[in-house]
């Protein structure tokens, strides 16, 4: 190993948590809602297909209901802006670079298909659930939501139930 | 007062602007609190790192009392803060696909965008999955209509279903979260690796 210069470390997650809740707050007040993801890929899905496939989005179901869905949504401008804080931070305490995270015991090859599956778990999960981890979970406890408190509750429970499984991509 | 953009105060665009300043404040505290380590959020199921546990309810319940205390002062309106309405078993069955996708993928989808953001390929990955699964879902719509729709229970609160007032709520769950702080603290040192370090303060 060369003698880069050790990233900073990570914030207090405690303070890390109660910032993150401020910026909640800050959105419920500014905006009358909470932090989201996946509406913002589910609107450049929509837009997409509209405009590769214009017939196609005519005729579909879920395109007709969703019509109205547009790129200039309030998803998309706040995950853009996460994509730049992300990157500020990671500049600041000098962790930006090009890397395949991975268990120990993994190639990277495994773990990049292991991330692209997972990925498309999510996403269809999230728009059967209504929302991810942040929309749904984060944000619909804060608000004392019902379905907020159920979907967090289904996603934790079924990622600990299976953890055993996938374990030999992490340990 | 607040919500600024449902009284008018500012307008639809500037709210646009705002959310990009949001969402600039959310990428940065996920990035600075290690959520762009898809090692350490899958840690949180093998209890070697539960950050994502203590991040997670500690912002919850920030924004729980935060509203709570807004509203106390008048500086805004609950009843025009969106609440997501519930329809029951597409709430269980995707937070349930989501759970799967979480333990292979180490990713939710802002924290992979996050991860994105300073060179994950992996996180790259997982966003081109979730692309692919977003499209799955709206393609094969009518397969799962019914069950998306079915259900439905408004938009109940947890605290009117279990008949309890706002305030003692969340004075419980900040109760809970603290007990679930105390396994996670415990869980970190039982669970520890020697692959594995921290590296927070």
């Amino acid at each position: 190993m060369s003698k880069n210069r050790e990233p900073k470390k990570y914030m207090n997650p405690y303070l890390g948590g109660v910032l993150l809740g401020l910026v909640l707050i800050v959105a419920f007040w500014v905006s009358g809602r909470g932090l989201g993801a996946s509406g913002a890929v589910k609107s450049v899905v929509v837009a997409g297909v509209e405009t590769v496939a214009p017939k196609h989005a005519q005729n579909a179901v879920y395109y007709k209901q969703h019509s109205e869905d547009s790129l200039k949504s309030w998803l998309v401008f706040e995950m853009l802006g996460v994509l730049v804080g992300g990157f500020l931070s990671g500049a600041i305490a000098g962790r930006l670079k090009f890397s395949v995270e991975k268990g120990p015991h993994i190639s990277g090859k495994i773990r990049l298909i292991a991330a692209t599956v997972g990925g498309i778990f999510f996403g269809l999960g999230s728009q059967l659930g209504r929302g991810c981890t942040s929309g749904s979970a984060l944000t619909g406890m804060a608000v004392l939501s019902l379905g907020g408190f159920v979907t967090m509750a289904a996603i934790f429970g079924t990622a600990f139930a299976l953890a055993y499984f996938a374990r030999k991509l992490w340990l | 007062m607040g919500p600024l953009v449902a009284n008018e105060i500012i307008s639809p665009d500037t709210n646009l602007f705002l959310a990009f300043l949001i969402g600039i404040g959310f990428g940065f505290v996920l990035e600075s609190n290690g959520f762009s380590s898809s090692r350490r959020l899958a840690g949180m199921f093998y209890g070697y790192d539960t950050t994502v546990l203590k991040v997670f309810f500690t912002a919850a319940i920030t924004g729980m009392l935060g509203l709570l205390f807004m509203s106390l002062f008048g500086w805004i309106d609950l009843s025009l803060i969106y609440i997501n309405p519930t329809y029951l078993w597409s709430a269980i069955g995707g937070g349930v696909i989501m759970g799967v996708g979480f333990i292979l993928g180490g990713y939710c989808p802002g924290t992979s965008f996050c991860a994105a953001s300073i060179g994950k390929l992996d996180a790259l990955a997982f966003i081109g999955g979730i692309f692919l699964g977003v499209l799955l879902f709206t393609e094969a719509y009518p397969l799962w209509e019914n069950f998306f729709n079915a259900k439905y229970l408004g938009s109940p609160l947890l605290s009117s279903v279990l008949g309890l007032s706002r305030g003692v709520m969340t004075l419980l769950i900040i109760l809970v979260a603290l007990g679930m702080f105390w396994v996670g603290e415990w869980a970190e040192k039982r669970f520890a690796r020697d692959d594995y370090k921290l590296n927070q303060k």
